[in-house]
Formats: structure tokens, sequence, C-alpha cells
């Protein structure tokens, strides 16, 4: 009964969005305000009733009600509560259900909290988001249909991907639609600003909150799964470069060209089409990943054809959205001309180049992800592009951002004098090129990587401090008043520092892992102890382990350096229902290093194959990605962005000093 | 240990790359086996190079790269070997040939494309300055009408 009762909460969300999507956008265009009012009671019983259907979705995973299809298909009795009830969304059906959710989740905060936004954008917006809902409520209720009834219940259900059985990758999926659906605001307001032709700073102000959260989101989401990945599969890589990771990365590059380029729109009034064109492509991107990961086109050309009624499904979504909102955007974009004037040398040509280095490198990536279908739909050839390439034709990007970001970021608007802007940076800069040559002294490899990278990762997270030091003129005035400056600077100032910082810190982790890293291969003997990169490691026992769904063989390995004693225990698990196997590797983990343990098949020898990993600064990676994020959280709660709702005094507060 | 075999049993898919008797006695020879492992996909997999691949194929290939490296091939002659028998998507890296040959320059073609319109168009900022801004003769020009 329950799930007919969410199957019918979503047939009934599916007729509000119709209506949603019409009524309010007429009433904007014919300035009937109780048509457009409409719109926020729509949005937000919208809302209601969608959260009616994930939960009574929810409730069956929970109580594991096998009548119904999926439950049946992707959940076991025996499976621990938290993986029932991430076992929602670790699925086709449901995991389309949740984006659903968090898509009229956000309508809904929209409708609720942006009581200032103009009551005519405020209504196509709306409308534009209930027509992305009809979209995707009729894929979900057409084609995926989580509440599907089996006319013989299974006694038990076959259970859930081992792989999924993980508290990373349980809350990756929902981190992630956050940051996919999130972007689908800056699509609305991008729309609803292209049927009014009008785009200015309040438009701005408003864009950019949605567009910071969903990115933060994103962020972690993206962070979330290459932590999975390190810890899961087993060789401790962080990032494969495969179609799947992308597909996520393509949009998490565009909505950071985004967030930079609305504080141009914001700030100075120009670069507006091109901020619109961004928020277009920002979503658009998002939809293409759902295409790739969701059509099964990846896998093989071949795979899709089989099956094609799901693909083609989204495939006309992104046809009409990417489409419409291009052809939109070709008909408006002229009306969006501004007279706003900067030199070539300021923060704005600063930005220009930021969004030129993320737009391209995310075309880079988006090539590379397609090219293989290409060749092999056009030219019937079968080739792979993977991480060689991606390592060679992206990273130049990444570091000419990274020897950019701290002097773009540092000029003043309008025009930049750049002697003024370069002083407080030269120390940094000299100060990062020491620390370069310091590790190239010390690296005896003679690689340059890890000098190159660390002078670089130095260079972003100093320039950032200088910039907050100028911005409190350090040194200039008494330590109180600059400690005072600092504490009065606007939050988004200090939001910015500490995203750029994270993003150094993350320079440093990729660097010293990339150059450092120690693997050691082997077959260990029982209770002889070996060597690695100044550890000793001694294999005591290999014994049976009990886990609630699962046995697992695991080992004791006892790790010792300059009289540190610590033990690790690598397993390696059998899920009893799914009947696969998983590796756990056994990690211990510092700021300063990772020793990363797998354990692999005894030998015929008795002895057991080990391998064994030194991973130096690793955790800065994780640290950096979070740094950034947090950076990203700060800013929004500047009190010119308090989420969603500018105050009515926000055209006051915004005579800020110019930056 | 009757139990721990009758479980390796049911783990009958080993889960491990590279096995310790894969490695090659020559540690030059084996760090180029690793390098070019990195670069061929492991075919039977999803997007995993050879290297960190699980897959009895992976090892097989794993294996027939080292005999090829102990019987004195170059690297190119190593991955030539296999992309005479698997074709060129073994190839983690395309060739630089052919329709290849798009792929590679995307990458500038996209700057250099994309730098052009955003230096004309930050040039087309400041130019309005200079048109907006008042030359010399001008402002003493204005100042004397104003200041009539």
């Amino acid at each position: 009964m329950i799930a007919e009762i969410g199957h019918a909460a979503l047939i009934i969300a599916f007729a509000i969005a119709i209506v949603q999507a019409i009524v309010p956008m007429i009433g904007a265009q014919k300035g009937w305000s109780n048509w457009m009012y409409l719109a926020v009671p729509a949005a937000i019983i919208q809302f209601i009733l969608v959260l009616i259907s994930f939960s009574a979705l929810t409730y069956a995973f929970v109580v594991s009600d096998f009548s119904l299809q999926l439950v049946a298909a992707n959940s076991h009795s025996d499976k621990p509560m938290l993986y029932k009830i991430t076992g929602v969304w670790a699925n086709h059906e449901g995991s389309l259900l949740l984006w659903n959710l968090i898509l009229v989740l956000f309508g809904a905060m929209v409708a609720m909290f942006g009581k200032n936004l103009p009551p005519a954008l405020k209504a196509r917006v709306l409308s534009v988001q209930a027509m992305i809902g009809i979209a995707f409520l009729a894929f979900l209720l057409f084609t995926s249909n989580p509440f599907i009834r089996l006319p013989n219940p299974p006694f038990n259900g076959t259970g859930l991907n081992p792989l999924l059985q993980d508290p990373g990758l349980a809350f990756h999926p929902p981190f992630l639609y956050l940051g996919y659906v999130g972007l689908s605001m800056a699509f609305s307001f991008a729309i609803a600003a292209l049927i009014e032709g009008r785009v200015d700073a309040a438009w701005a102000r408003w864009v950019r909150p949605w567009t910071l959260m969903a990115w933060m989101f994103l962020t972690l989401g993206i962070a979330l799964g290459s932590w999975w990945a390190y810890y899961e599969l087993g060789w401790g890589g962080w990032w494969f470069w495969d179609p799947v990771e992308n597909s996520s990365f393509m949009p998490w590059l565009l909505a950071t060209a985004l967030l930079h380029s609305a504080i141009v729109v914001e700030k100075r009034n120009t670069l507006k089409a091109w901020t619109v064109l961004l928020a277009i492509l920002a979503f658009s991107f998002s939809l293409i990943g759902t295409f790739l990961v969701r059509s099964g086109v990846l896998t093989s050309v071949h795979a899709f054809a089989n099956d094609p009624q799901r693909g083609m499904f989204v495939l006309g979504i992104l046809a009409v959205a990417i489409g419409g909102g291009l052809t939109l955007y070709a008909m408006r974009a002229s009306t969006l001309k501004s007279n706003a004037v900067f030199s070539s040398l300021s923060r704005e040509s600063g930005l220009v180049l930021n969004n030129l280095l993320l737009s391209v490198s995310a075309a880079v990536v988006f090539v590379g992800t397609m090219w293989p279908l290409l060749t092999e739909l056009v030219l019937d050839r079968k080739i792979s592009v993977g991480a060689p390439f991606f390592d060679a034709a992206f990273t130049p990007f990444m570091v000419v951002i990274a020897m950019v970001l701290p002097i773009g970021s540092i000029l003043s608007w309008k025009r930049a004098k750049i002697r003024k802007s370069m002083q407080p940076l030269w120390g940094m800069m000299a100060l990062s090129v020491a620390l370069g040559a310091f590790v190239w002294s010390q690296n005896t490899g003679g690689r340059m990587l890890a000098p190159i990278g660390i002078t670089l990762a130095a260079w972003v997270v100093l320039g950032a401090m200088a910039e907050l030091g100028s911005r409190a003129k350090i040194f200039k005035v008494t330590a109180r008043e600059t400690l005072r400056r600092l504490r009065n600077l606007p939050r988004s100032d200090w939001g910015k520092a500490v995203a750029h910082s994270g993003f150094g810190l993350l320079i440093f982790g990729i660097s010293a892992i990339t150059a450092w890293e120690v693997e050691d291969i082997r077959s260990v003997e029982m209770g002889t102890p070996y060597y690695v990169d100044g550890y000793e490691f001694t294999l005591n026992s290999v014994g049976e382990f009990e886990g609630p769904n699962y046995v697992a063989i695991r080992g004791e390995i006892t790790v010792v350096k300059n009289g540190e004693t610590f033990n690790l225990y690598p397993e390696k698990r059998n899920f009893n229902v799914e009947g696969t196997p998983t590796t756990e590797a056994a990690i211990n983990s510092t700021l300063a290093r990772d020793v990363y343990i797998v354990l692999g098949d005894p030998q015929s020898d008795g002895r057991w194959a080990v391998r064994t990993y030194i991973k130096p600064f690793v955790a800065w990676i994780w640290i950096g990605i979070i740094v950034t994020s947090f950076g990203g959280l700060i800013s929004l709660t500047d009190r010119r962005y308090r989420v969603a709702a500018p105050s009515k005094k926000v055209t006051r507060v915004a005579a800020v000093p110019a930056e | 240990m009757k139990k721990i075999i009758l479980l390796l049993m049911i783990l009958a898919t080993p889960l491990f790359a590279v096995l310790p008797d894969e490695i090659l006695d020559d540690p030059v020879l084996e760090e180029r086996a690793r390098e070019i492992s990195k670069q061929l996909r492991c075919l039977v997999c999803r997007s995993e190079n050879i290297d960190e691949s699980n897959s009895g194929f992976a090892r097989d290939l794993r294996l027939m790269l080292r005999e090829r490296l102990v019987a004195g091939d170059t690297d190119e002659q190593v991955i030539d070997f296999f992309v005479d028998r698997f074709g060129e998507y073994v190839l983690l890296k395309p060739r630089f040939s052919g329709t290849n040959i798009f792929l590679w320059v995307s990458g500038p073609l996209f700057l250099l494309f994309g730098g052009g319109y955003a230096i004309a168009f930050v040039r087309g900022k400041t130019r309005e300055t200079q048109v907006e801004a008042l030359t010399d003769d001008e402002q003493k020009r204005l100042n004397a009408l104003l200041g009539d």
C-alpha cells in the first residue's frame, strides 16, 4: 500500500509540475501577479509529494519489502541498516528518484527563501525549474518506475554490490546530485534572464549563492568518490580519468568558471552574456554526465543500442535543454551588452583568463571522453583514451592556472598597476622558488615533478596569504590595526583566500604522491620481517574473520619505524549473498604519509603475496579539497549572499569598499 | 587452516594486480615494464590498465610484456607488438596519427581560438576606454565651455 502511495504522489507531482511550468510563465509575460504567485505553493507541494514518494521507497528498503522488484533486485534482509537505506539510491531507479527529490528541493527553496526576488523573475525561474522537473519525473515514471510490484515476491533479495556497501560510496551520490542538480538553479536563472532580456548585478547576486552551493556539494561529492577509490580499489590510486569520473569533472570545471565569471557580472556588470552561456553549459554538462553514466553508452556503443529506451529519453532531455537553451541564447544574448570598461591589466582580465583556462580544460576533458565514442560511431575504429592522454593534455592547463592565480587574484578592478599589485607577491614568489629549489636539492631521483609541483603549491598558498595581508595593510599599520582589518574583511574575501589555499594544498598532495610514492610487491614469509622505505613489516598471522554479512581472511602485520609500532589488518572479504570478493586495504594515515597494505593470495610455498605502499602526504589531496569547499562555505555566509535570501538592505550593503 | 583454504576456494577470483612471481629480477627492466603496462588497456575490464587490473587476462599481458623486454625489445617494439595483436584499442594514449591528430591538437586549438576571442573581448573593453576618455584638447574645450 505504501509503495502505491509513493507512486501516486509521483504522478500528482508530475501533474503539478506541468501546471507550474505553464501558468507562472504566462503570468510573468502578461504581468498577472496571481498567476505568477501560483509557482510558490506549486513548488512547495511538489517537493512534499516527491518527499513522500522517496520516503515510501526508503520504507520499502528498510522493511525489506521484496514484493517490490527494485528492493528484491538490490537489497537483502541481512544487510546492515545503513546500507539498506543507502541502497535506495544505489540503483538506477532509486538514484533517479533522489535526483528528482533534490531538484524539487531546490525549487522549494527558491519558493520559500526567494522572497526578495522580483516576482516576474521568480515566476520564470520556478517555471523553468518545473520544466526540468517534468522531464525527469517523466523519465522516472515512464522508463524507470521504482514502484513496480512482483507477482511472486521472492523469499529474500539478491543483495547489493559489495563495492557499494561502503560509507564513502554510500554518500557519494547524494553529494554529487546536490551538485549536479544544484546547477539546474543557475540554468533556470539563466533562461529566465534570457526571456526577460536582463542580466544585472542583482541577478548575479541571486545566482551566485546557488552556484556556490552546488559547486561545494559537487566538490565534496567528487572528493568522496576519489577517496573511496583510494581505499577500496586496492592500489591506492585517487583519480583514474575514467569516463564516469570525467562526467562529474566537466560540470565541476564549468561551475568553477561560472562562480568566477558571476563575480565580474556582480561587481562590474560586464561579461554578462558569457556568464549566462556558462550557466547553460554547466547544467548541460551535468545532463551529459547523466546521459553518459545512465545510458550504458560508455560500456559500449552497442550496449546502448540494445536497450535504447532510457538512453533515448535522456538524449531527448539533453537535446531540448541544451538545444533550447542555446537557441534562446543565440536569439537574446545580444540584448545583454554592457558598456563597462576595464584595462587589459585588471581583475576583470584576470578572471577572463581564469574562465578561458577552465573552459578550455573542460573542453579537453570532453573531447577526450567522447573521442572513443565518436571514432567508433563515425569511423568504426575502436580506440581508447585513458589516463596517459589526460595527464599530458589536461595537466598543463592546471599548471598555468596555478602560475597566474595569485597575480590575477590580487589585481585591482578596472585598472591595475603591475608594480603596485605585484609588490606583496615578490617575497612569496621568491620563497616558493626557494622551497622548490630546496626540494630539488634533496630529490635524488632528479625528476622535476616534485620541485615544480611544490613551488606552485607554495606559490598559490602563500599568494593567498599575501593578498589577505596586503588587504589588511600588514606591516604598514600596527599589528592591532592589521588584526582589526583582517576581522572586518568581507567573508567572501576570506572564502576566496581559503578556497585558493585549498587548491594549493591539493597541488602539494598530488605532486608529493606522484613523485615520491614507494611501492613494494613481494611474497612474505610468516614471521620474517621485510623492509620498505625504512619501515619494518612483519606478517604475524592470517586468520578468519566474520563480519555482519561477509566472511574475511584477515592478516595481521606489525609495522615498526623509529621505535613506533602499530598493527595493520588488511582483509579479503567475501560477501555471503552476493558472492563477490573485495579487498580491504589496511591504511595507517598521518599528515606526513599513509602506510597502505593489501593482502594477496597465498603462494605455493606457503608465503603470502603482500603489496605495501608508502604514500607521502597523500592525505593532503583530500584536505586540500575539503579546505577548498570550506572556502566556498565561508563565502556563502557572506552577508551579501545569505543563501537565496538577499535582504532588502542588499542594495545599500553593496557599497562595500571596492576590492 | 582448512577453513582458510575453503574460504580461498570461494574467493576464486584473484584480487591482486602485479603478483610477486611476475616481477623481473632486473630492477631497471621491471621499472620499464611497469611504465609500459600503465599505458596498455586491459581489454576485458572497463577502462583499467593492465598494471592495475586483477584479471587473468591482464596478468597474461603483463607476462607477455616482460618476456618481450627480457628478449631485448625496446619500449616502442613492445608497444608495437601489442598493437599488432590487439589493435590500437589496447593503447590508453592514442598515437599522434590519422584522425587522432584532431584529438591531440584539440586542446591547443581551443586555447588558440578561445584566447583570440578573449583578447579581442578585453581589447574591445579597453578601446571603449579610449573612445570615452577625452583628449587634453577636448578637456580644455569642455572646461572652456563649462566655464562660460
